[in-house]
């Protein structure tokens, strides 16, 4: 095979053997919307039974079952791989290198992920059904109480586990070998820097996951007593664990969507991103202080006040440099020629959102308020506030601002505004009135509630068709743009965009940058 | 710079995977034994010595009164009857004091149950010491047999001024099937 420059493979054994970052990008891009529906599938039984007090659709069982999986498979199937396969496609031709580092490890890391997830989804169908103590399974719910698949449920988040460290590990491979001549660590994109530190993160935390799942698997399998109290073990070291792994997680789900909010707002205010240098450092602080706030989601197990004031304020020190980000945001725009393409709609949606998100957290983050709110609605308004419209909201921002360039296709403008619109009314119906019955007392993870609740959680789940039905329309304006949209020639493609990326012909050849580009002396962002 | 390997992407890699194999490995030798460790030592979570404490002889402080409560409960699906002899008994700090706990097993069949000590507020956790415990040990007991088993404590004279009750609480666990336990008859 001693050609060069030659094109993709034919057929099947294109996408099976591939090591371009291209394919592999667009790959873990179908894999995850794939996952995203079916994440979004589970959502809508949940909010069908919630719809009205009494038991109407499903047995609790089946309702916890579908909760744990909703959770596991939005933040593991759906979020985590969207934005992998993002840093696929984007930071090679970010940072002017002709592919990942390690492009077979690449595919690898790729393809052990759809069994993982089959085995994930196949526990369904087992005797004793799904997994149902919820995506955070607490020992001894998951061991003592779980039924037989649990076992099925560990192997399958060590494969995950070890999917995402190899993608992880390729990324910082890449940035730190790979940069064109020139192009020095303050002088890459944003987008870049944010998965440069996730990718640090998801090397120093996903060990700790598989070290949680390994205790499990010996505690139910090989008599260990890690977290069973009566061997001399202890519940709450799980949670420990769990957290030590889930806070710098939850970070590890939106560094990358800073990053790509990053790119889209100073390309439609047509102005640098204010506060180049600022933005990386928050963002390294905020990934520094995510491994010293854990218990933050674990205030009412009986810590010590001592503890419970050191957690507090930890978590309360890291709204700072969220706070930096948000700032830099809002004065990027200010003054900027701004025009408000469905990109820019996702990325402004993102702040506002977000900064919501961030507020609620604020209130969760005060030890003795959160006694009160702990397991509530609240909670689950707040992480969705951070989760769907922080992560989602940017990725889709992404996807609709770089879509020209991967396919040399326009989507449909107005299709994809219509979309955010609808897609920004049905989130807030759907997640605003949680706020209001978590602080009246409704727990979470329930299938039935008191009468009292009942008008905000139809609202709620009007919402949540009306959102879940926006993203087949999403779906549809994708296809329909590698189909047949509307052919762009243009490099730049939007008059705003900086970046590497954007000097590459429309569509993005299979193969780019083999030649090192040139790099500028003066940095791209003021 | 140490390298591991001339491409340097497989270099970075390479390093970046001992990374992740140490951090897998620091949950096994360090968060687990330093969680235990951390109890211990600062009576997190009402933790008190799972080990007989050897007591420094010590004059009695009179001029103290303790109420001590104490709690039996049974873990979820153990069938013994486990109660205390007497509910709560008024101490002073420094002298040690002997109490009795029931137990009966009223199944037909041999059992091997573990009582598992909590203290509440948890800071008096560490100025409780057991001297003699019946949950330094597995209890085992035959079917349809009952016991009594001992304690004996002592509140130490350093236990700060505005704590005047400690609950101690058991919870009885059967672990009769649990790893190491054999007993013919199940």
């Amino acid at each position: 095979m001693g050609d060069h420059h030659h094109g993709p493979a034919k057929g099947l054994s294109r996408w099976l053997f591939t090591t371009n970052h291209k394919d592999i990008g667009t790959m873990y891009l179908w894999f995850s919307f794939a996952m995203f529906i079916l994440g979004g599938t589970f959502a809508m039984i949940i909010r069908a039974e919630l719809f009205q007090p009494g038991m109407q659709l499903v047995e609790p069982g089946f309702f916890n079952q579908m909760t744990t999986l909703h959770g596991l498979v939005m933040v593991f199937g759906a979020i985590m791989p969207s934005f992998v396969g993002l840093a696929n496609w984007l930071i090679p031709m970010m940072i002017g290198a002709p592919d990942m580092a390690l492009p077979r490890m690449n595919n690898w890391s790729f393809w052990i992920l759809p069994p993982g997830f089959l085995m994930l989804a196949s526990t369904l169908f087992m005797e004793g059904g799904a997994p149902a103590f919820g995506w955070t399974f607490y020992a001894p719910l998951s061991t003592t109480y779980a039924a037989p698949s649990v076992t099925f449920f560990i192997f399958a988040i060590h494969v995950l586990g070890i999917s995402s460290i190899m993608g992880s590990i390729n990324i910082i491979a890449t940035i730190m070998n790979m940069r064109a001549p020139g192009m020095t660590y303050m002088k890459m994109p944003l987008f870049v820097w944010t998965w440069f530190i996730t990718a640090f993160l998801l090397v120093a935390v996903m060990p700790v996951l598989a070290g949680a799942v390994t205790m499990m698997l010996m505690d139910i399998h090989f008599g260990t007593s890690f977290f069973s109290a009566a061997g001399g073990g202890d519940p709450v070291l799980f949670q420990h664990i769990f957290w030590f792994f889930g806070h710098p997680e939850v970070y590890i789900i939106i560094l990358p969507a800073f990053g790509v909010v990053s790119q889209v707002i100073p390309a439609f205010s047509r102005k640098p991103l204010f506060g180049y240098a600022s933005m990386v450092y928050a963002t390294a602080a905020i990934a520094i202080l995510s491994f010293v706030v854990w218990a933050h989601h674990m205030y009412t197990v009986g810590m010590p006040v001592a503890g419970e004031l050191f957690f507090m304020y930890a978590t309360m020190l890291i709204a700072v440099p969220t706070g930096v980000k948000v700032f830099n945001w809002v004065s990027t725009m200010w003054r900027g020629s701004l025009s408000f393409e469905t990109p820019m709609l996702f990325s402004i949606g993102f702040l506002v959102l977000f900064t919501i998100g961030g507020f609620t957290g604020l209130m969760l983050s005060i030890a003795p308020a959160d006694f009160q709110y702990h397991d509530t609605y609240f909670v689950v308004a707040h992480f969705h506030y951070v989760m769907v419209a922080g992560a989602v909201f940017s990725m889709t921002s992404a996807v609709y601002f770089w879509l020209p360039k991967w396919t040399g296709r326009m989507y449909n403008e107005t299709m994809g505004k219509v979309h955010f619109w609808i897609s920004f009314v049905g989130f807030n119906v759907t997640f605003f009135p949680q706020h209001f019955v978590g602080l009246a007392g409704m727990p979470r993870r329930v299938p039935d509630y008191a009468l009292q609740f009942a008008d905000f959680n139809m609202m709620s789940s009007i919402g949540a068709f009306v959102y879940g039905a926006s993203q087949i329309m999403f779906l549809y304006n994708v296809i329909a743009t590698i189909v047949s949209g509307e052919k762009v020639s243009d490099e730049q493609v939007w008059d705003g965009a900086e970046g590497l990326e954007w000097t590459l012909p429309t569509p993005a050849p299979y193969h780019t940058f083999e030649v090192p580009p040139k790099i500028e002396a003066t940095p791209a962002h003021g | 710079m140490l390298r591991l390997s001339r491409n340097p992407g497989a270099d970075t890699a390479i390093k970046l995977a001992a990374v992740a194999c140490a951090m897998f490995a620091f949950v096994f030798v360090v968060m687990v034994p330093l969680y235990d460790v951390l109890c211990d030592a600062l009576g997190i979570n009402g933790k008190t010595s799972n080990v007989a404490y050897t007591a420094v002889p010590a004059a009695i402080d009179t001029s103290r009164e303790i109420k001590i409560q104490f709690i039996a409960t049974n873990n979820d699906g153990m069938p013994w009857g486990f109660r205390p002899q007497v509910t709560q008994l008024t101490v002073h700090p420094g002298a040690a004091t002997d109490t009795i706990f029931y137990a009966e097993n009223p199944t037909s069949l041999p059992m091997i149950a573990q009582a598992i000590p909590s203290v509440t507020p948890s800071r008096a956790a560490g100025y409780f010491h057991k001297t003699e415990c019946f949950c330094f040990n597995q209890q085992p007991l035959e079917g349809l047999a009952s016991t009594e088993m001992p304690l004996q404590f002592v509140v130490d004279q350093d236990l700060p001024k505005d704590i005047r009750t400690i609950t101690l609480s058991y919870t009885l666990f059967d672990v009769t099937t649990m790893a190491g336990n054999t007993i013919a008859a199940r």
